[in-house]
């Protein structure tokens, strides 16, 4: 079984406080924060390593991201993945998801066939998650997203996906495009025989040419949607801090709730 | 002459002929910008199986027209099948904007038929408006709600937009509305093979106040731990409301599922309470709740962010100003 993982590398979600915008430039500020595979994406990868495991075959990553990202990626091939694939040129900087997904769907048609393309169901950074339907389509594959469970029994697939206060249940047959969502497994953690050997994994880098793509296509030239102005939210209070012994404190809220009519 | 703007469309969900509040919502927003000049009118697109009554409905809450899609096909939603069907609408009646639900269906529906028409789609919008060029601007949130960019679609038709529930207020039924109702066949469905089968829908409302019904949120984070819990759910019976949590509460399993969680990936609520223990006041749960009424904060920690959208702060150890506060609440209505 031929399976590719498509992966992003996230700043750190747990260093997205420390973000903010240069006043004078108007760009974000987020240098000093570690990048890491978006969580979610992790669970990509288990999902493909435990296929492989019940099916043998091989798991592919691909990404699209900056060359920076290459030691990121290793952490996937650390992981147990076979081969690793960052499509990376300058042309492909200001992608939205419909231009992420046209370099994602060239540099998974010239590896070559794939069973299942799998994904995480949305990224930490942008959360759009658009990119599985949207890597389905151009792929031309049948494709679900926010997958909670996926078993392949004889050849058909058996899934359910997410939904508010449940689950949809579906059948499919492979090839599919599935991004999965975090319940689908807990991540296995990495071994340090796993980083020895990822360190003589296929890694390989294209860029557009490679791809036969065309910037028209790709960047923010490719990109229907166009960025405008960044803001900080602004929901500021000012808080009244209140003091005192815990009974008063809590004296104080009793008259608070009942002021504002949630308490008789 | 300048030409005459497309429609402003809201595309309804409903779910065994329940629809869902967020596309009450989003027709609200729709006539906001249509009036604004995003648009000459507002539609609801409604999408099912014996779902004609609901478009009474939507018309009441600001649709000028409704376009019915009644098909047995259609009674399970199914992404290939919903998509196909509402790519062709678009490109028969061709909207100026095109506003989905950000539900997990909403989500992958709207990104699907934007992928197939190759259009721009903005996704999770906390705000809508239409510029002072004129421009539909739509703003997302990034790094989980910590910046907020805006997003435009100069070039490409429709200019699509999904939205979270509970983002925007939900307009006042006027039943004295009225409004065509356009009848639409799937003569897109003809001979289509799908390669997936909806088997079916496992749904349960949660026991309980829903989070975004409750007048009162008593709402938990890291300071809570796992055996102060309790004191949460008894406080929130008290003040009949309802419990919330931030995403590290939902992942020690202290809260009693996602549907309680408020944030970012979670809900956005406005209730006219909102009370928070050892909740830090991350971004990507402060987006979900900083439209509350009345907002106090209890955290042990004086630096807390939390402190910076809130009303009222008091720092004290969450879990013993629990029960002390509980106590207190509970005398008050013993009065």
């Amino acid at each position: 079984m031929k399976i590719a993982v498509c992966i992003k590398p996230v700043p750190d979600p747990k260093h997205y406080d420390k973000i903010t915008i240069n006043s004078e430039t108007k760009l974000l500020e987020r240098q000093g924060i570690p990048m890491i595979i978006n969580p979610v994406d992790k669970n990509a990868i288990e999902a493909a390593l435990q296929l492989k495991e019940q099916l043998s075959g091989k798991v592919v990553l691909v990404s699209m991201a900056p060359p920076d990202a290459r030691e990121t990626l290793k952490g996937g091939l650390a992981m147990g993945a076979d081969e690793a694939y960052l499509l990376s040129d300058r042309a492909f900087i200001g992608s939205d998801t419909l231009a992420t997904a046209r370099v994602l769907a060239a540099g998974l048609k010239k590896i070559g066939e794939f069973d299942l393309i799998l994904t995480g169901s949305g990224s930490a950074d942008s959360g759009t998650n658009h990119i599985p339907s949207q890597l389905g389509e151009l792929m031309r594959f049948p494709h679900l997203n926010s997958l909670i469970e996926l078993n392949l029994e004889i050849s058909t697939l058996k899934m359910k996906t997410k939904i508010e206060n449940g689950h949809l249940e579906y059948e499919g047959s492979l090839p599919m495009v599935v991004g999965v969502a975090r319940e689908i497994n807990n991540p296995r953690y990495t071994s340090l025989m796993g980083v020895v050997m990822a360190q003589n994994k296929p890694f390989i880098t294209w860029g557009l040419s490679d791809l036969g793509l065309d910037s028209a296509n790709t960047g923010l030239a490719g990109s229907p949607t166009q960025p405008g102005d960044l803001h900080l939210p602004r929901h500021g209070r000012k808080a009244e801090m209140l003091a005192g012994e815990p009974e008063d404190i809590a004296g104080k809220i009793v008259a608070i709730l009942r002021t504002a009519g949630v308490l008789a | 002459m300048r030409k005459q703007l497309g429609a402003v469309w809201v595309i309804a969900e409903q779910t065994g002929g329940r629809l869902a509040e967020v596309s009450l919502e989003l027709l609200g927003k729709a006539r906001e910008l249509a009036a604004l000049g995003g648009g000459s009118h507002t539609s609801a697109v409604l999408m099912g199986s014996e779902i004609r009554h609901l478009s009474e409905e939507l018309i009441a809450c600001g649709a000028d027209q409704v376009i019915l899609i009644d098909d047995q096909r259609l009674e399970l939603y199914q992404n290939d099948t919903y998509a196909l069907v509402l790519e062709a609408l678009i490109n028969k009646h061709q909207p100026e904007i095109v506003l989905c639900s950000a539900s997990y269906c909403g989500s992958e529906l709207s990104a699907t038929v934007a992928a197939k028409l190759e259009t721009g789609l903005a996704a999770h919008c906390v705000d809508l408006h239409i510029n002072n060029r004129g421009e539909f601007v739509q703003v997302v949130p990034a790094f989980g709600g910590m910046v907020l960019g805006d997003i435009l679609c100069p070039k490409s038709r429709p200019q699509m937009a999904s939205v979270k529930p509970g983002m925007f207020q939900k307009p006042d039924r006027d039943t004295t509305r009225t409004g065509k109702l356009i009848k639409e066949t799937v003569a897109v469905l003809e001979g289509y093979k799908s390669p997936l089968k909806a088997v079916r829908v496992v749904q349960g409302q949660p026991s309980g106040l829903p989070l975004e019904e409750a007048e009162t949120v008593v709402a938990g984070g890291w300071g809570v731990g796992a055996d102060a819990w309790c004191y949460l759910e008894q406080m929130a019976e008290a003040l009949e409301g309802a419990v919330g949590c931030n995403r590290p509460a939902l992942d020690e399993g202290w809260a009693k599922g996602e549907h309680a969680m408020i944030g970012t990936s979670g809900k956005t609520i406005r209730p006219q309470v909102y009370i928070g223990f050892g909740v830090s006041g991350s971004a990507h749960h402060v987006v979900g709740m900083k439209d509350s009424g009345v907002v106090i904060n209890i955290n042990k920690d004086p630096q807390a962010p939390v402190f910076q959208v809130s009303d009222y702060g008091v720092v004290a150890d969450v879990k013993k100003f629990l029960p002390v506060l509980l106590e207190k609440i509970r005398e008050q209505r013993g009065k």
